[in-house]
């Protein structure tokens, strides 16, 4: 058993959460000069919530929510996405990614489960950041601090975002928030899964739970526990290291490219101003 | 005697001086409307947070002559103003700083002695280092400005303490943090606690006036407070909203509280400084 002397240490106090993000989605959007928010919606429980959030925060005519399924794609997971836009009420289109990603498929037929992931995650990219100036909206990213931590994203592809509202909470404090908007049972019950291909689980694929690797996570991220102090609370020795490497092995998808530096001046070392600037 | 202090929770634009500028006389004036006699505003009111290579453009010399200045003096002869701003002195050195303006003069400027540079914070990278705390004698009697990260070390509000600050005025732009179960952030927490603290140790006003508005991803949680010399809360504005918040401060309070209460007639300054000789001079010993 994980001896955790704050049992509640990952609690959060949802309706501050709530009013801190949906102000951050207001504030971002509007000094950027745009109004509406573009959003890819799955039907799972991340996107679902920033759909939620992003339609509090502009309301429900300023967000476009995109459901993009493949043909393997879960059938429910297109229901669950439609369930959310009728609840809402907000803008909605459907565009399969089938006809875009099967010619490559075919081009590459040996390609594996992670490269048809990866082309199916980036295909939805192009389709958002398409409809971002076509909606003249700007794209919410729906990655959460677990899976950003763990890398368990796509670059440029899930991960392509201009603002990422649940980027610093885990898994489990979503959940948390998701719970207290009241989202659809049937959306907050359902395992989490990418979909990428039939019978995916996020757990499945890890190797571990979420709720495991959130505590774990806290202690390393937040808490700034050694991985050793992590084994002493009760973490097993391989688990740690996983976790551990993971992170640092990851560590390039949470970081702009390195530019090799020449002048005396150089983007990303010493011209260094906010997005925000001037506005 | 009485003072009403406003406290000016506002969002700022990011080095857009003229914009913020603006706000300042627009909120100085609704200040002067419902009666206040001082209204303060938060760190780097008139420039926003996270400067960084914006410093140097954004910096201001606060003199009559300098644009931003001359209207805010302007101003000044209407109500007292605190504001924030860069200041650059004549080596070209950029500070932190916020000046007291009354009756079209520059009372006092105070440039932020500690400069957080860790965890979120980079301040010492692109500022300089203020090197004095001092009190000032205003028309409503002796004050001290104070900003941020100043007042999460014990000893600036000591000495102004000492120095015979009645009324602790302190700055911020708190980006907010560590977010738990509670309703408000460990850091907004935090603060409270701290401001609540000195003015019960120190049995004089302390006031907070915080920023509220994001800068990328930082969020600014206003709530800002007045405390009295009793520690009691008299006044304290909503979080993440502007507002323009007022407090009527009851100077005779200082005389009730320090009748009860003489911490300040009986604070042993010379064994402060003895102790501290030694502490300095020990440590240097084992050092070498």
């Amino acid at each position: 058993m994980i001896d955790l002397t704050s049992e509640d240490s990952l609690t959060i106090n949802p309706d501050l959460a709530r009013s801190i993000l949906t102000g951050f989605i207001r504030s971002e959007i509007t000094r950027a000069d745009f109004r509406h928010a573009v959003i890819g919606l799955s039907g799972g429980l991340d996107s679902t919530l920033s759909c939620y959030l992003a339609a509090e925060a502009l309301g429900s005519d300023n967000v476009l929510a995109i459901r993009m399924p493949y043909q393997s794609s879960s059938p429910d997971s297109l229901d669950h996405a439609q369930l959310v836009i009728d609840i809402l009420g907000v803008k909605s289109l459907t565009v399969p990614i089938t006809e875009m990603v099967e010619p490559l498929f075919e081009r590459f037929p040996e390609s594996n489960q992670v490269r048809r992931g990866n082309i199916m995650a980036r295909a939805r990219m192009i389709i958002l950041y398409d409809q971002s100036e076509a909606f003249h909206g700007l794209v919410i990213g729906t990655g959460n601090k677990t899976e950003i931590l763990l890398g368990y994203t796509t670059l440029y592809g899930d991960s392509a975002c201009a603002i990422n509202p649940l980027g610093d909470l885990y898994k489990t404090q979503v959940r948390q928030l998701a719970g207290s908007m009241s989202l659809p049972e049937v959306i907050l019950s359902k395992p989490p899964s990418a979909d990428l291909w039939f019978g995916q689980t996020d757990e499945g694929e890890l190797g571990f739970t979420y709720a495991e690797v959130d505590q774990l996570l806290y202690l390393l991220v937040d808490q700034r526990y050694s991985p050793e102090e992590c084994v002493d609370k009760g973490f097993s020795k391989s688990f740690v290291s996983d976790v551990v490497n993971r992170i640092r092995r990851s560590h390039f998808k949470r970081v702009l490219p390195p530019i090799a530096k020449l002048s005396n001046r150089t983007v990303g070392y010493d011209f260094l101003y906010l997005r925000d600037w001037g506005t | 005697m009485k003072l009403t202090l406003a406290l000016a929770q506002i969002n700022t634009h990011l080095g857009n001086v003229e914009a913020n500028l603006e706000k300042h006389l627009k909120l100085a004036e609704e200040a002067k409307e419902m009666s206040a006699d001082l209204v303060v505003f938060p760190e780097l009111s008139l420039t926003g947070y996270v400067l960084q290579d914006l410093a140097s453009a954004v910096a201001h010399r606060p003199t009559a002559d300098d644009p931003i200045f001359s209207a805010l003096l302007e101003a000044s002869q209407n109500l007292d103003l605190v504001v924030g701003f860069v200041d650059e002195d004549q080596w070209h050195r950029f500070f932190i700083a916020s000046a007291y303006l009354s009756r079209g003069q520059v009372v006092h400027v105070h440039h932020k002695v500690y400069l957080p540079t860790y965890g979120l914070f980079d301040e010492g990278r692109f500022f300089a280092w203020g090197d004095k705390v001092q009190a000032f004698d205003t028309r409503f009697g002796r004050m001290g400005i104070l900003i941020c990260e100043d007042f999460w070390h014990a000893s600036p509000p000591y000495l102004l303490w000492l120095d015979g600050a009645d009324i602790l005025l302190f700055a911020s732009a708190s980006p907010g943090r560590g977010l738990g179960s509670e309703v408000q952030l460990e850091s907004a927490r935090w603060v409270e606690h701290i401001n609540q603290a000195y003015a019960s140790l120190f049995t004089s006003f302390v006031t907070h006036s915080n920023r509220v508005g994001y800068e990328d991803g930082l969020n600014f949680w206003g709530g800002s407070t007045a405390f009295d010399p009793n520690g009691n809360l008299i006044v304290k504005a909503p979080y993440y909203q502007e507002t323009l918040t007022l407090v009527e401060i009851d100077l005779n309070q200082l005389h009730r509280t320090r009748s009860r209460l003489p911490l300040l007639r009986d604070e042993r300054t010379a064994l402060v400084l003895q102790e501290l000789n030694r502490i300095l001079i020990n440590k240097r010993l084992d050092n070498q």
